[in-house]
């Protein structure tokens, strides 16, 4: 292999600490380690920085910093989230909407539910996997509780209309999630112009550390605890405060949440480059999700006539990292069930790659994978049993 | 995941391609489950002289087509013909649990090239005791 560096163009899965974020945790680990719950002044430094850093989670969303709890990640906001509301409102009603593309972290949470009782509808999504509107408010009956709808989808990177389904379910006076793990850093977020009221995110996915996120709950919500055990957080989440984690999601957030605009604009011309030299270059390649409306550091394509996991071998090879919905991958049953709810036949589906570029991707990261991926691309259709029969059954 | 021996059959695929004038072609597996591997035979006085593949799928796919071709090759038909799953995951210094079906798809193309020969020779096909191989997922969940 002639080059082995690091090309990393997989964001949507974790990104790296910034330096920064990290050299304000330090601190939080070595010296002021105090817990936060403690009364002594030492104690109360550690507090102080988490209700800073709690303002700070606030402020990014346009939430009051009493509207925020720290939980240990993307996930345990998604279970706490639903799990607390389904549970809390049981007496109204046991009805909950969700789409049939949203992170497993919320579709096997409405399993575990329908097992217990509750009745959920999956939204189908049109091509672009985008939810309709009037199907949602279709969906709706006298028994929904919830709405559960993600921002931002982590595999195609279409972003929902959030602030009209906040509307529906406000009208209807049923409350709303949003899964934002993916939005959060990447897209402006206003809970309140919104009309959202909970929204999970992750830290690991803004440049801030793994372990740590957070569960905006709109005052006045009720809920049911997940985590139960000390008072911590306003008795709602116990567990002793991840200090550095809380510390370093607060300044990770605020940093990417400050010049998101100009930050958006220049990943977003680097993903128009290196889609459009894929379209070009590559023939019988599909672009998956919205083709506007969708994360400025998201590319999903399926190329025909492969398989994703030997493609993600290949670049491997070559030092690129990316991602697959092919179920080669994952070791599961069927590709991903994003791909197949836009009306992917599986094969296609199998041949599915995504990139995603974010801070750590440069120009000549972009040259680079136009100039090997249509070679290996080229290389894997030359083993393909699939692309020997369609060339010989005449190029249409 | 995977052995240094995986990877090497799978980066330089042995073998790969197709022989027109083939006298056995096997396929197994569906573009579903993401595998199809395709087995060409050139086969002169019970052995197999030539042999050539096209496999869509995974890495193990690739490298296991590979690999069976490599021990096929030179061989009478009978040998071919009991050359296991196994065999050929051990010969790749084993496989991920998930990826012992792409063994199973070799062997089972292998089988159907070679009953193709015997059929085009006028030939009782032999017994294929792989069954399910359009079908053969046993992934565990994530
Ligand atoms: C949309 C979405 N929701 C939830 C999660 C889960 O987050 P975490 O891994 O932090 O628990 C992820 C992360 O992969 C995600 O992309």
């Amino acid at each position: 292999m002639e080059q082995k560096r690091l090309i990393y163009m997989d964001h949507a899965a974790t990104t790296y600490t910034k330096p920064e974020v990290v050299e304000t945790m330090m601190p939080f680990f070595t010296e002021q380690f105090g817990n936060a719950s403690s009364v002594y002044t030492f104690g109360r430094k550690s507090k102080a920085a988490v209700e800073t850093a709690r303002e700070q989670v606030a402020k990014a969303i346009g939430a009051k910093s009493d509207e925020i709890y720290f939980v240990n990640g993307g996930s345990e906001a998604d279970n706490w989230a639903i799990k607390g509301i389904a549970w809390a409102h049981r007496d109204k009603g046991n009805h909950i909407i969700t789409t049939k593309i949203e992170h497993h972290a919320v579709l096997h949470v409405c399993e575990y539910l329908e097992n217990n009782g509750f009745e959920v509808t999956y939204l189908s999504v049109d091509e672009n996997g985008l939810i309709d509107l009037d199907e949602l408010k279709r969906a709706i009956t006298d028994k929904t509780i919830l709405i559960t709808i993600m921002f931002a989808n982590n595999e195609i990177g279409t972003i929902q209309p959030i602030a009209e389904i906040g509307k529906i379910a406000r009208e209807r006076g049923i409350i709303f999630h949003t899964d934002a793990v993916q939005a959060v850093g990447n897209v402006a977020i206003d809970v309140e112009k919104m009309n959202i009221d909970l929204l999970s995110l992750a830290g690991h996915k803004f440049y801030g550390p793994k372990g740590i996120g957070a569960l905006y709950i709109r005052k006045g919500i009720k809920i049911e605890n997940l985590i139960h055990g000390g008072g911590q957080e306003r008795r709602r989440r116990a567990g002793t405060e991840n200090l550095p984690g809380i510390v370093g999601l607060g300044k990770a957030i605020e940093m990417a949440t400050e010049n998101l605009e100009e930050h958006n604009e220049k990943i977003r011309k680097m993903r128009d480059r290196l889609l459009n030299g894929i379209m070009e270059k590559i023939p019988y390649t599909k672009l998956n999700g919205h083709p506007e409306k969708r994360l400025p550091g998201n590319i999903n394509v399926s190329f025909k006539f492969i398989e994703g996991e030997s493609l993600l071998l290949m670049l491997d090879q070559l030092g690129i990292c990316a991602s697959t919905g092919s179920a080669c991958s994952s070791g599961s049953l069927d590709p991903s069930h994003v791909l197949l709810a836009i009306g992917l036949p599986h094969e296609i589906a199998h041949g599915s790659l995504r990139l995603s570029l974010g801070d750590l991707t440069t120009e000549e990261d972009i040259d680079y994978v136009l100039e090997v991926l249509p070679k290996i691309v080229q290389r894997l259709r030359e083993m393909s049993p699939l692309y020997e029969d369609f060339i010989k059954k005449g190029e249409n | 995941m995977y052995s240094d021996k995986v990877m090497d059959h799978f980066m330089n695929p042995r073998n790969v391609g197709e022989i027109v004038d083939a006298n056995g072609v096997g396929e197994v597996g569906n573009a579903k489950c993401g595998d199809i591997m395709k087995i060409y035979l050139e086969v002169e006085d019970n052995i197999i002289k030539d042999v050539k593949f096209k496999t869509f799928g995974c890495g193990a796919a690739i490298a296991s087509s590979s690999m069976a071709t490599e021990l096929i090759k030179g061989k009478t038909l009978e040998e071919a013909w009991n050359l296991t799953n196994k065999a050929v995951a051990e010969a790749l210094d084993g496989l991920p649990p998930v990826k012992m079906h792409c063994s199973v798809l070799a062997e089972g193309a292998i089988h159907k090239a070679i009953n193709d020969y015997r059929i085009r020779m006028g030939l009782e096909p032999w017994e294929d005791n792989i069954t399910d191989l359009d079908d053969h997922h046993h992934h565990n969940n994530e």
